[in-house]
């Protein structure tokens, strides 16, 4: 399509943003508490140890973590749910009805995720401020891995929208995909303390880098090199923005 | 593709095969002239809406070729988009927006500048004005139905495909919405529309193509069509226990009657338009069973033209008759 339609893009973008922002409770308030939650449980679980190969306490450890969790998650949540109501409610004919092209409908939903994500983690961030000494190592990665982490978790939630005919195959994902990928990504522990095996089988997750990068952002160490985490990131943000690119174009599961 | 500027919609040899290996259209043409108000017919299932929703970029086509207003629709995607309104024949809705948001966000996806004059003009002729702040959770059927149609004219397209768009109705509104309608297609919209109110469809429409199994069976201005394929019948009455003689259906023959219990109906020809072979009929009739107590011509409606087209399994021979 030749012609482009800034405008109709930025509707999209705004639409998808109202999207949650009319229902901060369950959006961004109720993420806020429950990454609170976490941090209360395992705070007093864990005590004020120190976390092993790490010079950090635990509490320092296991906020970025969360917080980078939680960004994922509402990314995902952000595109795949709307793509998967408009299935289910057949609304999703408006937007191929609509003259606009897949890189402004796709651009229009991950900028959508994006800033969602950057919300809830500026929410839990503030929310979390008075519990703890928050430290910013370096402002740059932490703002790079949060922007890619969330385009590559909100193109995954329009590729599995796109995937699932009706809310239980989003289910499925939801509980067979992210919520494993997410809860053993070094979130709750640094993989120094997995035996070596299972070490290496994190260095497959890819929100391990997500997670261990922003980390570094925040405390400046980290359980892998940053610079390989970049790499893996970026690489992994590009492809997956191609892939839904080249999804929404061919209207993958979309069109008869 | 031949691209004539009369027209502002032309399809050419449209296929679709369904991935279930069904095929719902068949070779599919049409040619909607600039400023018609243009009646697509066929029964259910006929290959209807999968010709719209090809058009509106929902269903792929299998194979052909569809311009509007000389730019090919299948890849001058977006152009062809802003330059035509569809309302689908299912009504759906996103839930999460009130009726004036809903036109607000459409504007905006097609890439107009805000016109809240027009959207309320909108929400005033479509009689949704109370509603506008509302959910659309909240609207009734034919409150959502008339929603989409305005969601489908709040770009001002040249070319509003309308499919179905008075299913669940009222008759009141039904009216009110076809005035509106016919003074869009007055002020230049060209209109194409479904509808299973075929009396509607011959009172509102200058054109007609009627399809059924995913091919055309008819095709031509609704005049034509009512003059040249609708029948005229003579009906004569003779009451009860009249009966018809073999040889008295040999001798109307030329009138291919059919008898009941109580008389007999001939099909008239035309030989001029405005003119038939009553006479020739009806002293036929008279010379074989004598004077009846009750005689007259019923003219064949839209319906009944559709009923035969869609119903006979001779369709080659309709087609043949096509120019």
């Amino acid at each position: 399509m030749k012609p482009v339609n800034p405008r109709g893009a930025w509707t999209l973008f705004l639409r998808e943003t109202r999207r949650f922002m009319t229902v901060k409770m369950q959006t961004i308030v109720a993420p806020a508490l429950t990454a609170i939650l976490y941090l209360l449980v395992f705070r007093y679980a864990m005590g004020a140890r120190s976390v092993p190969g790490l010079d950090v306490d635990y509490f320092s450890f296991l906020i970025p973590g969360l917080v980078m969790m939680s960004m994922l998650q509402n990314a995902f949540a952000n595109t795949s749910s709307s793509i998967i109501v408009g299935k289910v409610m057949n609304v999703h004919i408006y937007l191929l009805m609509a003259p606009l092209s897949a890189i402004e409908v796709v651009g229009a939903f991950l900028a959508a995720a994006v800033v969602r994500a950057l919300t809830v983690a500026t929410v839990l961030l503030l929310v979390l401020a008075p519990f703890t000494a928050l430290t910013f190592a370096h402002f740059g990665l932490i703002l790079l891995y949060g922007v890619c982490g969330s385009i590559l978790m909100g193109g995954f939630g329009l590729i599995a929208g796109m995937w699932s005919d009706k809310f239980d195959d989003m289910a499925l994902i939801n509980n067979f995909v992210i919520m494993p990928l997410t809860f053993l990504s070094g979130v709750f522990y640094s993989v120094k303390q997995l035996p070596p095996f299972w070490q290496q089988v994190n260095h497959f997750n890819p929100f391990f880098y997500l997670i261990d990068g922003f980390r570094y952002g925040f405390l400046g160490v980290g359980d892998t090199n940053p610079f390989t985490a970049m790499w893996v990131v970026s690489g992994a943000t590009f492809v997956c923005m191609a892939a839904c690119w080249g999804l929404w174009r061919i209207g993958w599961r979309l069109k008869e | 593709m031949g691209q004539d500027t009369r027209f502002a919609l032309q399809v050419q040899n449209l296929h679709k095969v369904y991935s279930n290996g069904k095929s719902a259209l068949d070779g599919v043409n049409l040619n909607v002239p600039k400023g018609a108000f243009y009646a697509l017919l066929g029964p259910n299932g006929a290959g209807k809406s999968t010709l719209i929703n090809i058009l509106a970029d929902i269903v792929r086509p299998t194979a052909g070729s569809a311009s509007l207003l000389g730019h090919d629709v299948f890849h001058d995607k977006a152009w062809c988009k802003r330059h035509m309104g569809v309302v689908p024949q299912e009504i759906a809705l996103d839930p999460f927006f009130t009726p004036r948001e809903v036109l607000a966000i459409t504007s905006g996806l097609f890439g107009c500048k805000p016109d809240n004059a027009w959207i309320d003009e909108l929400l005033g002729r479509l009689e949704l004005s109370e509603h506008a702040n509302r959910n659309a959770r909240q609207l009734s059927g034919g409150m959502r139905r008339r929603l989409l149609v305005a969601q489908a004219l709040v770009h001002k397209p040249p070319l509003v495909i309308l499919d179905e768009p008075t299913a669940g109705v009222d008759v009141e509104l039904r009216r009110r919405l076809w005035d509106f309608m016919r003074e869009l297609n007055a002020a230049g919209t060209t209109i194409l529309l479904t509808t299973h109110y075929l009396e509607e469809a011959e009172e509102l429409c200058d054109y007609v193509t009627i399809i059924d199994q995913g091919r055309v069976v008819a095709d031509r201005p609704m005049r034509e069509l009512m003059r040249d394929v609708a029948g005229r019948y003579l009906w004569l009455r003779y009451g009860e226990g009249f009966t018809m003689s073999d040889e008295d259906a040999r001798a109307l023959v030329d009138f291919q009657p059919r008898a009941s219990d109580r008389g007999v109906c001939l099909t008239l020809r035309h030989g001029k338009p405005d003119e038939t072979n009553f006479h020739e009929a009806y002293q036929a009739a008279v010379s074989r069973f004598g004077a009846p107590v009750d005689a007259g011509v019923r003219q064949e409606d839209l319906e009944d033209v559709f009923i035969r087209l869609t119903h006979d399994d001779t369709n080659d021979k309709q087609q043949g008759d096509r120019t």
